[in-house]
């Protein structure tokens, strides 16, 4: 992956040495927050010439409409903003022609997305591989089956396409600061994205998380801020946070764009077939999010006549211990019951899913499947990816093969089916649910002899 | 019962562009219905047809999910705090 600058070196510098010196850094809860810190005027700058594409926000509910700015909830009814897009203008200079010349990155697909200008935050995330995964395919019993292998982007999760979305536009607002509630890898990817555009950075987490994930925002010296509570304590904690500061919150207030960036898994899919969607992709659950935007990306190439005709079946993947949305599924229900999760899947451990009903709603609309695997399976399922495919997936990774198994087995996903499964982050961050799952090493002396010895017992324990 | 509410952004222009305010009642319901005293359309913003929490708004009493606890009929004493927090997503 080309992890390149795209700002002048000199600039970053300068806006490094702007940041708080280290002991202001806080791992404990903020007892001060600032509510006048520098931040966006009120109204964003109009940008009028450029923004025909974009007609502004609109209710994904009850489609009240609000011009473009740092706003992601519907005064009326609630229901979440979203990104409402002029197709006949995108349509008039978009092109898979335009995409390929494009650079290899979710920045390709700009016409679809929603920043104005240059992204002016970009580490090249996406056009991560698509893999065949012919010997997990096998195993499996079906024919065609690829792995998008989203372990390769910036920080090593899908995160960064979302993050690179937001806070490009939360810079086009005047933004100076980036802040996130996270399971661990949008804190990841929040705190290198701002540190490389030289923002101030806040960061939310469980105080749970794995040592992996806490050390992967460390590096990139962000304020981490640990809470003592579940995830959805957290989101509800920065909801309130996000009413007092003028902080862009990426998945609070410039939610609206940020959610579009997971768009691109979509696309690029589409693109790496050649041009087609899938039959059918396994997608796994956390707010649901990800699988409503991965729908809509789809459609969105459809309208655009960019692939033909598609009927992509969308399915869904959730740990037993955080299974809010399978549950739902499974009991014919058309709303979520919030749950409190217990799951070594922490990036899936979100009891409350905003999105819950678009993606039961969805999911049934496509004819795909909802179900959910056990701590054990999702293990398996890491195990499984890694010894057949090469791909060491975290656990989010696990709920979503140990799904796919299922569903395979089960005969939901049909043998002549093109399925792709989502791979949404790097093993390397849950090191911790692999304890004594993978074996030891063979300790030798540097000799001959012992090797030999030692090949005798690795050829006996493998007959 | 006093209770602290703390108000969302996009409720604060019903209650006088607040942050908090004080409302009166011993359940949740009582304060909606407290809040609706100041301005009736805050109700018609917060609860459906049914007259139940909308499925996009999210009630905290004490930092708890009120759908953890007895939903609008849940119980208040004073000093509670209850938050009005909409729907978020993302992780």
């Amino acid at each position: 992956m080309p992890h390149t600058s795209s700002l002048p070196q000199e600039a970053r510098g300068a806006q490094h040495e702007e940041r708080e010196p280290q002991e202001a850094r806080s791992a404990t809860p903020l007892l001060h927050l600032p509510t006048s810190t520098s931040g966006p005027s009120a109204t964003p700058k109009a940008e009028v010439s450029s923004m025909r594409r974009l007609k502004g926000l609109k209710c994904r509910v009850c489609s009240e409409t609000y011009e473009l700015c740092p706003k992601h909830v519907c005064e009326f009814c609630f229901g979440p903003l979203e990104v409402d897009y002029d197709y006949d203008v995108i349509a008039s200079v978009i092109s898979r022609e335009k995409i390929q010349r494009g650079p290899n990155s979710i920045w390709r697909y700009q016409d679809l997305l929603p920043v104005e200008g240059t992204p002016r935050v970009n580490l090249e995330a996406g056009f991560t591989p698509l893999v065949r995964a012919d010997r997990l395919a096998k195993r499996l019993g079906i024919k065609e089956l690829y792995i998008k292998n989203d372990t390769a982007n910036p920080t090593w999760s899908f995160k960064d396409r979302v993050v690179s979305v937001a806070l490009s536009r939360a810079v086009e607002f005047g933004f100076d600061t980036a802040a996130c509630a996270s399971t661990g890898n949008l804190a990841n990817s929040v705190a290198a994205h701002a540190a490389h555009a030289g923002l101030k950075c806040f960061v939310f987490i469980p105080a749970d998380l794995e040592v992996g994930k806490v050390m992967n925002s460390l590096i990139y010296a962000p304020h981490v801020v640990a809470v003592r509570g579940n995830y959805d304590e957290v989101n509800r904690l920065c909801s309130e946070i996000a009413d007092r500061t003028k902080w862009a919150f990426v998945n609070v207030n410039v939610r609206p764009y940020y959610s579009e960036g997971s768009k691109t898994l979509a696309y690029e899919v589409a693109e790496q077939l050649g041009w087609r969607a899938p039959d059918h992709v396994v997608v796994p659950i956390a707010s649901g999010s990800l699988l409503t935007k991965v729908h809509k990306g789809f459609g969105e190439l459809k309208k655009l006549k960019l692939i033909e005709d598609t009927h992509v079946r969308i399915s869904g993947a959730q740990a037993e211990g955080c299974s809010p949305v399978v549950q739902a599924y499974d009991q014919g229900l058309d709303f979520v019951t919030p749950v409190k999760p217990s799951t070594i899947a922490k990036s899936l451990a979100i009891g409350n899913p905003a999105d819950g009903p678009f993606v039961l709603d969805i999911i049934r609309e496509t004819k795909g499947a909802a179900a959910l695997v056990t701590d054990d399976e999702i293990v398996e399922g890491m195990k499984l990816l890694a010894e057949t495919e090469g791909i060491f997936t975290e656990t989010a990774g696990g709920v979503t093969i140990g799904v796919l198994k299922k569903l395979a087995e089960a005969g939901k996903i049909k043998p002549d089916e093109t399925t792709v499964a989502y791979i949404t982050g790097i093993g390397l961050k849950t090191q911790e649910a692999l304890a004594g799952r993978v074996g030891e090493p063979y300790q030798i002396d540097p000799n001959l002899n012992s090797f030999e010895s030692a090949l005798k017992d690795v050829l006996a324990a493998a007959s | 019962m006093s209770v602290l509410v703390r108000i969302p952004t996009p409720l604060q222009k019903l209650v006088g562009d607040k942050a908090e305010v004080q409302a009166e009642g011993k359940t949740l319901r009582e304060v909606v219905n407290s809040l609706a005293g100041q301005n009736e359309e805050i109700k018609t913003r917060l609860l459906d047809d049914q007259g139940e929490l909308r499925r996009f708004v999210n009630v905290y009493v004490n930092e708890e999910d009120v759908r953890f606890l007895e939903k609008l009929d849940t119980p208040l004493k004073d000093g509670d705090e209850v938050s009005i927090v909409p729907a978020i997503a993302g992780g």
